[in-house]
């Protein structure tokens, strides 16, 4: 294991240990109920650069993702009662199927075509869910959580330490995507698909290799949140907002390396829970709205390819 | 010149390319030999650049067949052609854009190598370097592929294509706009290339440069083949020169 990784690895063991320890130390619900948001937009950010990031194919379908993680979630839980972590584990495997389906259907398009054909996934598995009455349909569905497990002492606090392990699973994936030959593959047909497929790239397989575990990744971030809520609807869980934020804070903080829709996510997140509560969650958007078009005008390669630039290029090339 | 005897390294039948109602490739045959130094010309629009996308599979063909080391690649994806043996390099240079000259040629020992086997990074390094080296641009190894020049962006693509450990490349206009010393410059580096027992198809406009480095040339006019042979032979050919003067 090279240097950089032992930091890494300790990093991510330091940031659980810490996440572990808050819910021990502090009594109160709020901060857990509030960073959870920010820990599942770090997940869905990390996940989505994958394929929008490192192939730089957009994918707007994020939300029918989501959406499908939680209603695999509820469906398992109404129809045998199943454990979180049977219910994450489940929706993780319906995001890769639903990834490669996606990815056979959409991958040979190429820029905004792709991106069309994913919204439009959106739409119609919102339509199908809201048309299915076993899961609430469009009214949506009533969760009731089952008691709590040692040594968490309520179940927000359970459900923000998985969301915690989740976010270190999605980095790890990513950090290890960027940094192996998928990741120089990915890098190289963003760049040019022809020069790459000629260089003897295989594309669409990458392509589809990236959308699945992009899929499986944002479909089990979204297990969690019908718990979480206790309840589940279509057109929150479908919502379109997920796919506009989570592309606006992997944009803002740059799709090149990891670490940017991480910082991406801490960094929107935040200030949206603060002016959730400060002055009114509608505002949220027209800040999301101000801060992407800064970035997109001021720094098109998000925080990251600012301090790239800011900071002198140390040993160019290498690692 | 190899022996006649030698089974063809590339063997192209009866090859047709349609785009709509327009006929690019009509009914092309043409076998290239191992070893040697083909040049394709033609007016612009006679369909050389269609061609080689077929040969590299960037098109599919409407009828006719590819087959490359007896092995029929008509229906073969890109990749799959690049590992198998067959590089090219584009009329207008495509590098990969974000990333440095030695990273360029990683993406080929990564990925068209084929073998799978783990291979230090250090010996890939030096694999790099060393046609890096033949190439001339050594000292370019650390720049990004957006700061070189005309000449520099050409020699990269051929390094690209080169660091696929070719038997056939395919070099598209890979002369075109450069001044008449940087001519012989890539002239030189593709003469010594054939020399490695790579075969090579050379498209290329400046006449000079292709009658000097073929063994045989081809001469396509609006997807036909109307000469084919000896550089000195195309030339006197009827034919080519109404295709290139006019009548």
């Amino acid at each position: 294991m090279s240097r950089n990784s032992l930091f890494f690895w300790i990093g991510a063991i330091f940031f659980l240990v810490a996440a572990l320890l808050m819910t021990q130390v502090i009594g109160n619900e709020y901060p857990f109920f509030a960073c959870y948001v920010i820990l599942q937009f770090i997940v869905l950010s990390v996940s989505w650069s994958i394929l929008g990031g490192y192939a730089g194919y957009v994918n707007f379908g994020t939300s029918a993702f989501f959406g499908m993680g939680v209603y695999t979630a509820v469906f398992l839980f109404k129809v045998a009662g199943a454990p979180l972590a049977v219910q994450i584990a489940a929706a993780a495997a319906v995001g890769a199927l639903m990834g490669f389906a996606l990815g056979l259907l959409t991958l040979r398009m190429q820029g905004i075509f792709f991106s069309i054909a994913t919204i439009a996934l959106t739409i119609v598995i919102e339509t199908s869910i809201t048309n299915w009455r076993y899961v609430g349909g469009a009214a949506g569905i009533q969760m009731q959580r089952p008691p709590v497990i040692a040594p968490f002492n309520s179940y927000v606090q359970m459900l923000f330490f998985v969301q915690a392990l989740l976010v270190v699973l999605a980095i790890g994936t990513s950090r290890y995507i960027q940094n192996s030959w998928m990741g120089h593959g990915l890098q190289a047909l963003k760049d040019d698909e022809l020069a790459a497929e000629c260089t003897g790239v295989p594309t669409l397989r990458l392509k589809l290799l990236a959308c699945v575990i992009s899929g499986a990744l944002m479909c089990a971030a979204g297990a969690p949140a019908a718990m979480y809520l206790q309840y589940a609807d279509p057109s929150s869980a479908f919502n379109l907002n997920y796919s506009v934020t989570v592309l606006a804070m992997s944009l803002i903080g740059g799709t090149a390396h990891w670490a940017g829709p991480v910082v991406g996510a801490i960094l929107l997140g935040t200030t949206q829970q603060l002016l959730t509560v400060t002055i009114s969650s509608e505002i949220n958007l027209l800040v999301l709205g101000v801060m992407l078009v800064l970035f997109v005008v001021a720094a098109p390669e998000g925080i990251i390819g600012l301090i790239r630039r800011v900071r002198p290029k140390r040993n160019e090339g290498e690692g | 010149m190899p022996p006649e005897t030698n089974a063809p390294l590339l063997r192209i039948s009866a090859l047709t390319k349609r785009f709509g109602g327009f006929t690019a490739l009509d009914n092309v045959s043409v076998d290239i030999r191992p070893g040697e130094r083909f040049g394709l010309i033609g007016p612009n629009g006679s369909g050389k650049t269609t061609l080689i996308n077929c040969i590299s599979g960037a098109f599919r063909t409407e009828a006719g067949t590819v087959v490359f080391r007896d092995e029929d690649i008509t229906r073969l994806p890109p990749h799959v052609r690049t590992r198998r043996g067959i590089a090219r390099s584009f009329q207008i240079p495509r590098p990969f854009k974000s990333m440095t000259v030695a990273e360029n040629l990683m993406v080929a020992l990564d990925f068209a190598s084929g073998t799978g086997d783990f291979v230090p990074a250090a010996q890939r390094r030096d694999t790099l370097m060393s046609i890096l080296t033949r190439m001339g641009l050594e000292s370019k190894a650390d720049v990004s592929a957006t700061k070189l020049s005309q000449v520099e962006l050409r020699k990269m693509e051929l390094a690209r294509a080169m660091a696929t450990h070719p038997k056939l490349l395919i070099s598209d206009e890979a002369m075109a706009g450069l001044s008449s010393s940087e001519v012989d410059e890539v002239l030189d580096l593709l003469m010594s290339l054939a020399d490695q027992d790579i075969t090579i198809i050379m498209i290329e406009h400046i006449m000079q440069a292709v009658m000097r480095f073929s063994d045989r040339m081809m001469c396509l006019d609006a997807g036909r083949i109307i000469a084919i042979g000896t550089p000195a032979e195309v030339m006197a050919n009827q034919r080519v020169q109404e295709a290139y003067l006019g009548t």
